[in-house]
């Protein structure tokens, strides 16, 4: 005779896991890395191989010998933190440097705090940050995209600089105006600036997985369409970008880029459909996820266009982090029957 | 057709897998021996009123209820007591039962109409209704067993401006209301009336969800057929979405209202009564006759023959599996109800009871491994909380003992339907700390409120 | 003077002065606000284990002192304020007073229906708490009395005192950090746990069994369990053993600790610790017995 099992209700379970959550938002970065890979050849997978290798790897023994808990290797979650962090550095780094960064990001990022589920950021951009403010140089040193199989101008040069970088130096010239410099580095010059069509397809300087938007939007719509992120936190932050870099621009657009420059520029695609949405480290309810964008947004435009970084998606998250666990106090969903809250 | 309607927050979609909705209900055969628990019902269990070797009628009483919220318990079968002794039941208890021989021949209680005629004439008034339903022990038969009669009887001051009728039957795999509503369409018509005319209104409307179309085409039918005899009833078809049947939920569905948190339905001027307790109350206050048999649904994945069964109380669940083919060997999970709030049984021995909607095996693979995993704080149960609470929160409060969180997070709100579980990706057992967290909370609330 | 040490030295100024000042304030605040304490509350308090657990009835061990402080103050004894697991008589000391002699308690597990002696009959997945899965069944072995073995009492000891045996799925007390506060006893939803007088020489007797039910349903379910035969009953000297319901009951104030009733019983449900000859070894309730009567160990039924 079989043990009857004795479980409270529900007995019926959904088929989600948190592997197949993992697993999609994986799927949905291969197109940025397939572009990767096109742009910047062997160094971008060379860089993602050891950066997930390293997650993996620490995660797994800080987990045997540290924490002495069970595995969850296979969840898929260092993975992803692996892939996210890769996609966040420029295509030169030295790969100890990558090594550093993975063991920063899993370690201090995720594991410190306990593991999957209980780190207040974002493990890949804490890594990021770490990498930034420890290697500026190596961190802020962009390798021009060689394009395996070139169509249209290829720039010659060696390294090139992120628009978002130029513009920001050269707007310290007296005199200088956007329209100078995107002339000065158009397509004539060392070929930063490009037509905004081309650039949605990713060919400028950046990080490596941040350069093409179409490709991380391909990756997006799939994952909103599996209902693992909601479409709020990322158009949140799309349209407070948009709106507060819009304003700049009609105030004075000899200072400030037009709004959909910003858009496509830097990591702001990347951050606000891969990185800000990550479940653990942003608000639950859609109205907190609103209130997250903004802020995300907000201040990643006030670093943009008056911080001392030309980019500050990264910034911008981690900080929002922080607050998500005031936001998740602030708005709870509205309880059936409970017309306002009581308090006593 | 009405446009169809649906509650707006929360709420999941699991695999409806109703095997047995085109299985016609069957009579079950009688055992030798039926066990009759005294406890059928939400509350206090019956007092006996028989000793070992007392003869028995059909539909004697040989229980009444104790206290305000219990239930008179009547002999589904002509017999001698065996014994008084007890039973390990759907709860995992051992409890008080009735065990009775049975005789070959029924002989029914004097008073019992024994027909199938349709009698359409009510002839009794609201206060007397109430009364006859009280008499025949009739209770919600969706699972809660909650007494009807409580539920029918309108409080002072307030009036009750609609009877729903439950037929929602959102619970996966269960069938019995469906095939109720097929096979017993005038009569359950009938029934409503009859509530109807007990809480005093004139409107009557049967939510039934979608994924039952020939349930809701043959009651539309009936009631343009016979427009004189079942004015006022309406057919309200609701969106298939668990839990649709929620007593909270279907009110919100049907008028748009919400239960005030901490409040009983009629707040909003409704009575909600479960299809089959319909029907019961039809046959009690049509015939006289007791509430002493039901419709039981027997399925699972893996059963042979998924079937409906019309029961006595009292006839062992082993006895119904094997009608149904008998018990497949890869079950691991036997199940007191459906698969969203039903109760699994440590025997399958256990008696058939009035809350006994649906036995249902469940195999390993679908109770699949249930690992459980760290939260990760996606969202999605409190996504799919039908009340709008935050199950993630109320179990980490429940967990850490601190109940005066839970209140502060309207634990007592919490409907126990299992949409936050069914949803979790991390596989946690949400609804079990809730569950905790709920009863503790209830008695802390209990016991300040007698200060 | 070069800049660089010109700002650092204004920095270090306005530093210093503003830590002067709060610390003036600070000082003025804490010297107007202080609140009078008897030092003896501190003393009485150091006597205390300083666990917090509750066991005497006040908020923690600190509200204890000062309840014996009042009413020494105000009575001139501390009768009736007991920490369960010290002796009063150094709280009395240091307030100048004698207290009631001190019998150290232990809690004691009145279950034994240990994996082995009770096999399980269902497997149970869901939360680990005992209060919440007793909703739901009897148990694994069936016995609706018995120990649901998830460790409400140990998630709730403050003394570190209790584990769950992993062979027998059951609690045990160490006997050495036990101080018999009685948290767990009043945490357990079954009543399982009871605080008993150590009894002299550490010895003490006690049903290890909680079942009030029917000797033949406790039969189907446990191998030691109480049946209810009252043997103990007639045995014992002393008159200390009673019946309540169909379960025996050793009345602490009464027992001598001569354990003849043990010897008796049929079950093995009558536990003797700390006997010299039959059990040399520390509390081991769960073995022991089964060993001792093996005529007992009864074939289960093979209907669940």
């Amino acid at each position: 005779m079989t043990n009857y099992t004795i479980s409270g209700s529900p007995h019926v379970h959904s088929t989600e896991n948190t592997k197949k959550i993992m697993t999609r938002v994986i799927i949905a970065l291969v197109p940025a890395l397939l572009v990767a890979i096109y742009y910047f050849g062997w160094d971008a997978l060379k860089l993602t191989i050891v950066s997930i290798a390293t997650c993996v790897l620490a995660e797994w023994l800080i987990q045997k010998f540290l924490i002495k808990g069970p595995l969850t290797i296979n969840d898929g979650s260092a993975v992803l933190t692996g892939l996210l962090l890769a996609f966040n550095v420029p295509a030169g780094l030295p790969v100890w440097m990558m090594i550093v960064g993975g063991i920063v990001a899993i370690g201090i990022g995720k594991m410190a705090f306990g593991g999957l589920g209980k780190n207040p950021f974002n493990p890949a951009l804490v890594g990021r940050v770490f990498m930034l403010v420890s290697f500026p140089s190596a961190m802020t040193t962009w390798p021009a995209p060689k394009p395996l199989f070139p169509i249209g101008h290829v720039a010659d040069a060696i390294t090139g600089p992120t628009p978002l970088g130029l513009l920001k130096e050269g707007l310290k010239a007296d005199g200088a105006t956007v329209e100078s410099i995107m002339k000065m580095h158009g397509e004539n010059g060392d070929g930063t600036f490009i037509p905004f069509l081309d650039q949605i397809f990713g060919y400028h300087g950046g990080s490596f997985g941040e350069i093409c938007a179409i490709a991380l939007l391909i990756g997006a719509i799939y994952l909103i369409c599996t209902k693992v992120i909601d479409i709020w936190t990322p158009l949140s932050i799309l349209l407070t970008v948009f709106v507060f870099t819009g304003i700049c621009w009609l105030v004075d657009p000899t200072r400030f880029i037009a709004p959909w420059y910003h858009l496509v520029y830097g990591g702001l695609i990347l951050g606000a459909f891969f990185m800000a949405t990550d479940m653990v480290t942003s608000p639950m309810t859609t109205r907190g996820k609103l209130l997250f964008g903004f802020g995300i947004g907000v201040i990643t435009v006030v670093i943009r266009l008056w911080g001392a970084y030309p980019e500050g998606v990264s910034f911008a998250i981690l900080i929002m982090n922080a607050f998500t666990p005031l936001i998740n106090k602030a708005f709870k969903p509205k309880v059936f029957g409970v017309v306002k809250p009581s308090k006593k | 057709m009405n446009p169809i309607k649906t509650f707006l927050k929360g709420g999941v979609h699991p695999e409806e897998n109703k095997f047995s909705a085109d299985q016609p209900i069957q009579d079950f055969p009688m055992p030798k021996q039926i066990i009759v628990p005294l406890g059928q019902c939400l509350g206090a269990p019956a007092d006996c009123i028989v000793k070992k070797g007392d003869r028995v009628l059909t539909g004697q009483l040989i229980g009444t209820a104790k206290g305000f919220v219990s239930a008179n318990v009547h002999s589904p079968a002509t017999g001698t007591v065996a014994k008084v002794d007890v039973v390990m039941d759907h709860t995992g208890y051992y409890k008080p039962a009735v065990f009775i021989d049975r005789e070959e021949q029924d002989e029914w209680a004097p008073g019992i109409l024994v027909t199938d005629e349709l009698i359409t004439d009510i002839k009794l008034d609201g206060k007397q209704i109430i009364e006859k339903v009280k008499e025949c022990g009739i209770v919600g038969m969706g699972g809660a067993t909650f007494p009807t009669h409580i539920k029918m009887a309108v409080p002072e001051g307030k009036k009750a401006e609609y009877v729903i009728i439950n037929a929602a039957e959102c619970e996966p795999y269960l069938t019995c209301d469906y095939r109720l509503l097929l096979e017993k369409t005038q009569e359950f018509l009938v029934g409503v009336k009859i509530v109807m005319k007990g809480v005093g209104t004139d409107k009557g409307v049967i939510g039934i969800e979608t994924n039952k179309m020939p349930a809701i085409e043959l009651l539309d039918k009936t009631i343009k057929e016979h427009p004189d005899l079942y004015s006022g009833i309406e057919v309200q078809p609701l969106k298939t979405k668990y839990p649709q049947g929620g007593e909270k939920q279907i009110i919100k569905a049907i008028t748009g209202r919400e239960v005030p948190s901490g409040k009983l339905p009629i707040e909003t001027g409704c009575v909600v009564v479960n299809v089959a307790s319909t029907y019961a109350i039809y046959e009690a206050v049509q015939k006289n006759k007791p509430l002493i048999e039901r419709i039981v649904t027997v399925t699972g994945k893996s059963v042979k023959k998924p079937s409906n069964f019309r029961c006595r109380f009292g006839v062992p669940a082993d006895l119904l599996i094997e009608a149904a083919g008998g018990l497949p060997e890869d079950i691991t999970d036997v199940i007191n109800g459906g698969p969203m709030m039903g109760k699994s049984v440590s025997v399958t021995s256990f008696p058939t009871i009035k809350g006994t909607s649906g036995i249902l095996l469940m195999t390993l693979h679908e109770a699949q491994s249930r690992r459980q995993t760290n939260c990760i704080r996606c969202g999605r149960c409190a996504k799919a909380c039908p009340m709008g609470l935050q199950p993630f929160l109320l179990h980490k409060v429940a967990k850490l003992n601190d109940f005066d969180e839970t209140e502060k997070n309207h634990v007592m709100d919490c409907i126990e339907c299992g949409s936050c579980e069914f949803t979790c990706p991390a596989n946690i057992p949400l609804l079990d700390y809730i569950r905790y967290g709920k009863a503790k909370t209830g008695a802390i609330i209990k016991a300040r409120s007698q200060k | 003077m070069s800049e660089t040490l010109q700002i650092l030295l204004i920095a270090l100024g306005v530093l210093g002065v503003l830590g002067a000042v709060l610390s003036v304030i600070l000082y003025i605040v804490a010297q107007k606000f202080k609140v009078e304490e008897n030092p003896l509350i501190d003393e009485a308090e150091a006597c205390l284990p300083g666990a917090n657990c509750g066991g005497c009835g006040f908020a923690g061990c600190r509200a204890l002192a000062e309840a014996c402080v009042k009413q020494a103050a105000e009575k001139g004894n501390i009768d009736g304020l007991a920490c369960p697991g010290t002796d009063m008589g150094k709280v009395a000391a240091v307030l100048g007073l004698t207290a009631a002699a001190f019998e150290p308690k232990i809690a004691v597990v009145r279950c034994n229906g240990s994996c082995k002696n009770s096999p399980a009959k269902v497997h149970y997945e869901g939360a680990d708490i005992c209060a919440f899965a007793s909703t739901l069944y009897a148990g694994k072995g069936g016995c609706s009395k018995g120990c649901m073995g998830l460790g409400d009492c140990v998630k709730k000891c403050n003394f570190g005192a209790l584990h769950i045996d992993e062979e027998t799925g059951l609690p045990v007390v160490d006997p050495d950090k036990c101080v018999g506060c009685g948290v767990c006893a009043r945490t357990c939803p079954r009543g399982i746990i009871e605080i008993r007088p150590r009894g002299k020489k550490d010895r003490r007797v006690y049903v290890c069994c909680s079942n009030t039910d029917k000797g033949a349903l406790v039969i189907k379910n446990c191998s030691v369990g109480c049946i209810g035969c009252q043997k103990c009953l007639k045995e014992c000297p002393f008159e200390a053993i009673e019946m309540k319901g169909n379960l025996a009951y050793i009345d602490p104030a009464k027992c001598k600790a001569c354990g003849k009733c043990a010897k008796v019983c049929p079950r093995g449900a009558i536990h003797a610790i700390n006997f010299p000859a039959a059990k040399p070894k520390e509390e081991q309730p769960t073995e022991a017995p089964a060993q001792e009567t093996p005529k007992v160990e009864l074939e289960k039924p093979v209907t669940a």
